[in-house]
């Protein structure tokens, strides 16, 4: 047969095959791929021509700084989320799987990791705030003032805020690699004379550490790409990038430039997709033994 | 010893995530001004005007996004696994694309598109429901994925269409019986992400529920902590109703982030 006819054939075969993905398509580019390629080609593209003056707003010291305070945000509440959620994921791990309690904590972390957003800043106002219920406690039982100087509002608040949908993230990240440990593993080295510590730290510990990187990093573009949590505590000022750009958007004119939240967002994009590439890299890896 | 150390462990964690909801019931229920106990904050969410069109715009754009979702995807799915398995690497890529590109990200690109949509469809917020089926994907892929993979799709299918029916009759009275659970856990978690949403709805200019949370905390504390805990509970007891609906199972993907 001819190259031509088969090539044809192929192709009135491949049409009618594809036609059912139109729509599906096409939301998907309208509302995803275009808004993502917008974004890119902005950052670039200033009036029609290729210009750098975006981009280089980036290098200003107000973004470099908010830049600065927020990988400071996402890398400390990636640790402390990760390291305080893989403790409690050992727990809810270590009771019985069709529990009541167990259910109900992991959905409780399900709506705090995923969908807390504004209502965590609030239940943060609510507890410690200046008329928090934590505070007026504090305030009249031992005379301290714990919303003292609006620490809330800031990075140290945010710090605090972030960490109680940081550690729900990571029991839902992480609990499905605790689980994957089996416990034939553990029985076949108690039987080859390991001690519980030498199966923790030559069994679990090696097995689990891809799963746990990877979820710590999987954290810390969580909480970079975070918005609602931090725009609903702070209204004033731009302390870090999701904040910087809600201003650049709102108000147009910040550093003098208009359309620098385009440069803005290409940052937040860059950053997040290469944690995003080194977290796949490590869930491959723990895929190898989890299935 | 170690009993105890796990209690203690328990408890502390106990505190700090309960509390802060516990913060929540007082502070909303708290009498600033007379002392005692008030119910006006809820009252607030059916008699304040603003807030109770904000979320009947949230509950309007959660029952759209998931119509949407389920229609768009469903079908998708099924075709991609059934007569075009080469896209299948594309439909997943996609679907989980929005893991990687933030909202925040999103918002800004989509002013332009924006245009155009409101030049069609007019100045609605209900036009957010296609970003918000975009924004569901990663999480409605998922679940169907799983309810798709535990059934036998091909053989299911050919049997329907070898006795005469039509795709429509084979999707809607085979294939939709047989993943009902994914579909329940898909539109569950969509609902969630819709009534929670902020960040797109704030930056586009439209008053969703938390939106007006928001602008009510500015003057009125009580009611938007009211409003919030009212969220947060609405969303725990779909994911805690799901897990239950799903029970059996040893793993509920779709939960999984």
């Amino acid at each position: 047969m001819p190259g031509g006819t088969l090539r044809r054939k192929k192709l009135t075969e491949a049409v009618p095959q594809a036609l059912p993905l139109v729509p599906f398509l096409a939301v998907v580019t309208v509302f995803l791929v275009i808004p993502t390629v917008t974004v890119i080609v902005n950052a670039f593209v200033v009036d029609g021509a290729f210009s750098l003056r975006r981009v280089g707003g980036l290098f200003s010291s107000t973004a470099l700084g908010a830049l600065g305070s927020s990988v400071m945000l996402s890398a400390s509440t990636a640790v402390i989320g990760a390291v305080l959620g893989a403790v409690l994921a050992w727990l809810i791990a270590s009771s019985p799987a069709t529990s009541m309690v167990r259910r109900a904590v992991i959905s409780l972390c399900s709506v705090l990791a995923q969908f807390g957003g504004v209502a965590l800043a609030f239940a943060f106002l609510a507890t410690i705030g200046i008329n928090g219920v934590l505070t007026v406690w504090a305030q009249q039982a031992f005379g301290w003032n714990l919303s003292g100087s609006g620490w809330l509002y800031s990075l140290t608040g945010l710090v605090l805020v972030y960490t109680y949908f940081q550690i729900p993230l990571m029991v839902i990240v992480f609990l499905p690699a605790l689980e994957g440990l089996r416990t034939q593993w553990r029985e076949a080295a108690v039987s080859l004379g390991a001690s519980r510590w030498q199966y923790f730290r030559e069994v679990a510990v090696p097995l689990l550490t891809p799963a746990f990187l990877g979820s710590a990093l999987l954290l810390f573009a969580n909480a970079f790409a975070a918005y609602a949590t931090a725009a609903a505590l702070v209204s004033q000022g731009s302390p870090i990038v999701p904040l910087l750009i809600r201003s650049a958007l709102t108000s147009e004119v910040i550093l003098g430039q208009s359309g620098f939240a385009y440069a803005l967002a290409l940052e937040m994009i860059v950053v997040v997709a290469l944690v995003m590439v080194a977290y796949n890299v490590l869930v491959r890896r723990t895929a190898r033994w989890l299935r | 010893m170690k009993r105890a150390a796990r209690a203690g462990l328990w408890v502390v964690f106990g505190l700090f995530f309960l509390f802060p909801l516990y913060a929540m019931a007082d502070f909303s229920t708290r009498n600033l001004i007379a002392g005692g106990r008030t119910w006006q904050a809820w009252a607030n969410l059916v008699t304040d005007h603003a807030l109770y069109q904000a979320i009947v715009i949230s509950l309007l754009l959660a029952v759209f996004t998931v119509v949407a979702m389920l229609v768009i995807l469903v079908p998708t799915m099924i075709w991609v696994r059934l007569r075009a398995p080469w896209a299948m690497g594309v439909v997943e890529f996609l679907c989980l694309l929005p893991l990687t590109i933030p909202a925040l990200v999103i918002v800004v690109g989509l002013r332009n598109v924006y245009l155009w949509v409101t030049y069609f469809l007019g100045e609605s917020a209900l036009t957010l429901t296609f970003v918000y089926v975009v924004l569901v994907l990663p999480f409605a892929y998922r679940a169907l994925d799983a309810a798709l993979s535990s059934i036998d799709l091909q053989t299911l299918t050919e049997a329907a269409r070898s006795l005469g029916a039509g795709w429509t009759t084979t999707i809607l009275r085979i294939v939709v019986p047989n993943i009902w659970s994914g579909i329940l856990s898909a539109a569950f978690i969509s609902i969630a992400v819709v009534l929670g949403e902020y960040t797109i709805a704030s930056l586009s200019g439209y008053d969703t529920l938390q939106v007006q949370i928001v602008a009510i905390g500015k003057t009125d504390g009580p009611t938007s902590v009211a409003a919030s805990l009212a969220v947060l509970l609405f969303g725990f007891a779909l994911l805690l109703a799901l897990s239950l609906v799903t029970r059996g199972r040893r793993r509920v993907q779709g939960v999984t982030a």
